[in-house]
């Protein structure tokens, strides 16, 4: 796929995201806005695995604590402004992962990755097992965040639509930032870090700002999903999720940013695919053993994601041509 | 033949008279390296002029790449001292002696493969004028980085194939590339850790007339298994044999030395 084709695709889906709240009701509206904000939060992790080439283990933290944040920053009486509240809780988020990377950063490979699930294992029982995040319950937001009069996230439309506008803000920001000096020097660390120091980059900070700007972003996902359903519980930062999202940039494609967008929707869908008990009457009680199946399928059969599904096919066409010329 | 070889065991350190005239521009000092009680290397001694290329030659597991490793920061010495144009650069990371002006290739080929040419010469270039409060800044708008990794470019011969994908190049033009992008670090000092390797003979070519080029600004050190091409462009040999040095000297002076025969090139 060229870079216009590419171009045309994505602005083909926000086209469609755009336009799908005039097709469709209050269930539709609520499951495409918890998908995009998955796809923010699909994005997040992109950055850093895909971009920088760093298996994080532990993103749910970063997009649980923008969601605890959300509710524990707001105040009880009033409805909060989102000019305040928002940016407030991207900070939050990127804080916490400007902790975790400063230290994670100093190991590489599998103890990386399990380091990362540590710091998201301790928020998850801070706030699991204190007072501060309600414990297993959770905790209920009291009142949407406004923008004035101009914007009430109470309302799933606004929502749906604001979440839309974040979602290309964040696509946007960082197909700019992938081909900007900054990305290109992440891209070369994820190909040979060695390679990068010898040529005399210091890489730790950047991929210590990489990593904030990946929490931050999760962050943003986290405040979004926080508004949406107006409740957060411990299981938003548990190592589920963790692995959830990087299923979803694995089932799309990593390396790729509509590879996170395609995922996230993907893997929401099959979700509900197997759920659904219309189709699998009893056996939807056991959904993900059928969402784990089809997931082992995908990275078997479509070991690019989704994104390299033309490719495939496009090569698979090819090669039978070629044999058919040949005999 | 020359004035004969300098033999004394653990130093490559050629006699004053050879180098008093000449800028040093990088210099080891009784370098040593233990891995637990595996001595890779044994006080070696080894300086760097500029305008001279410096082969270091010797048997698998002689300690040659591991001294490439050590004088350009990849790992620190046990013991021993690294300056870099008369300062010491022993403590220094290895990022911040290679903006200081030194520059490395690895024996197996370090291109970013989905860039094209250009753009890896682009990326090794942004090193050296890395701009934080420009990050957002498009690669290919950086002028500075464009202009220094077209020269470059130019300069090894890849003009025609810069927007060629870097992983579609032959062998022989991505260890082309490799220099490339070494150049474009604008570095004083060229570790080339086995340029040659897999190379034919119009590639050898090739590339020794682009190291003769860069001689002249620059001091090269070049770890090498291709005799002919050692031979050919050192204008210092230093023989190391189980980490330690056992001669350094003029090509030739060096072809002659008995002790060099027996231990590296075989004794005929």
């Amino acid at each position: 796929m060229n870079i216009h084709s590419k171009s045309i695709f994505v602005a083909a889906c926000f086209g469609l995201l755009a336009v799908f709240p005039l097709v469709a009701g209050n269930y539709g509206i609520d499951f495409v806005t918890k998908i995009m904000v998955y796809a923010i939060f699909a994005l997040s992790l992109e950055l850093l695995v895909g971009a920088t080439g760093l298996v994080c283990f532990g993103q749910a933290a970063f997009f649980g604590i923008g969601a605890y944040a959300t509710v524990l920053l707001s105040p009880q009486s009033d409805a909060p402004s989102i000019a305040l509240l928002l940016p407030a809780c991207v900070a939050v988020a990127a804080a916490y992962a400007l902790v975790v990377g400063s230290l994670s950063l100093r190991t590489k490979g599998v103890y990386f990755i399990m380091v990362t699930l540590a710091f998201a294992q301790m928020a998850y029982y801070v706030v699991h097992d204190t007072p501060l995040g309600g414990g297993t319950d959770g905790i209920y937001l009291m009142m949407k965040p406004v923008w004035g009069s101009v914007l009430d996230l109470d309302k799933a439309a606004s929502l749906y639509g604001f979440t839309l506008a974040c979602l290309v803000l964040v696509f946007g920001g960082l197909a700019v930032l992938n081909r900007s000096r900054f990305g290109r020097a992440l891209a070369g660390i994820r190909v040979n870090e060695q390679r990068m120091r010898a040529t005399g980059f210091s890489t730790y900070p950047y991929k210590l700002a990489a990593f904030t700007v990946s929490g931050g972003i999760a962050g943003l996902a986290g405040f979004l999903f926080a508004v949406k359903d107006g409740f957060v519980n411990p299981e938003m930062m548990s190592w589920h999720l963790s692995g959830a999202v990087l299923i979803m940039i694995i089932l799309g494609g990593i390396g790729h940013l509509r590879g996170a967008l395609i995922g996230a929707f993907a893997f929401a869908l099959l979700q509900e695919l197997f759920k659904s008990e219309a189709i699998f009457g009893a056996f939807a009680k056991h959904w993900h053993l059928g969402l784990g199946l089809a997931i082992i399928a995908s990275v078997v059969f479509l070991p690019s994601g989704l994104v390299g599904l033309p490719e495939q096919i496009k090569a698979r066409l090819m090669g039978s041509k070629n044999r058919g010329a040949a005999q | 033949m020359s004035t004969a070889p300098h033999t004394a065991p653990h130093s490559a350190t050629p006699p004053s008279a050879h180098t008093s005239a000449r800028e040093v521009l990088l210099r080891g000092k009784n370098i040593t390296r233990r891995w637990g009680g595996l001595v890779a290397l044994n006080q070696v001694n080894v300086e760097l002029t500029r305008g001279q290329v410096h082969a270091v030659i010797g048997t698998n597991g002689a300690g040659k790449s591991t001294l490439i490793n050590i004088l350009s920061g990849e790992f620190p010495p046990s013991e021993g001292a690294v300056e870099l144009m008369g300062q010491d650069v022993t403590q220094w990371q290895q990022p911040r002696r290679a903006r200081a002006g030194l520059g490395r290739s690895y024996q197996r080929n370090t291109i970013y493969p989905s860039f094209t040419v250009l753009e890896n010469c682009r990326l090794a270039a942004q090193a050296t004028h890395q701009r934080a409060w420009l990050w957002w800044q498009s690669a290919s708008a950086c002028k500075v980085s464009t202009g220094i990794a077209a020269d470059v470019v130019a300069r090894s011969g890849l003009t025609d194939l810069q927007n060629l994908q870097a992983g579609l190049l032959s062998h022989g033009q991505k260890r082309q590339l490799e220099i490339a992008m070494c150049l474009a670090t604008r570095p004083q000092v060229l570790l080339l850790d086995e340029p040659l390797a897999g190379m034919g003979a119009e590639e050898t070519d090739r590339m020794l007339t682009l190291l003769n080029e860069l001689k002249a600004d620059h001091a090269i050190l070049l770890v090498e298994h291709d005799m002919d091409a050692v031979f050919r462009i050192a204008d210092r040999v230093t023989v190391m044999v189980n980490g330690s040095v056992i001669a350094t000297d003029a090509p030739d002076a060096i072809k002659t030395n008995l002790q060099v025969q027996i231990a590296y090139l075989g004794e005929h």
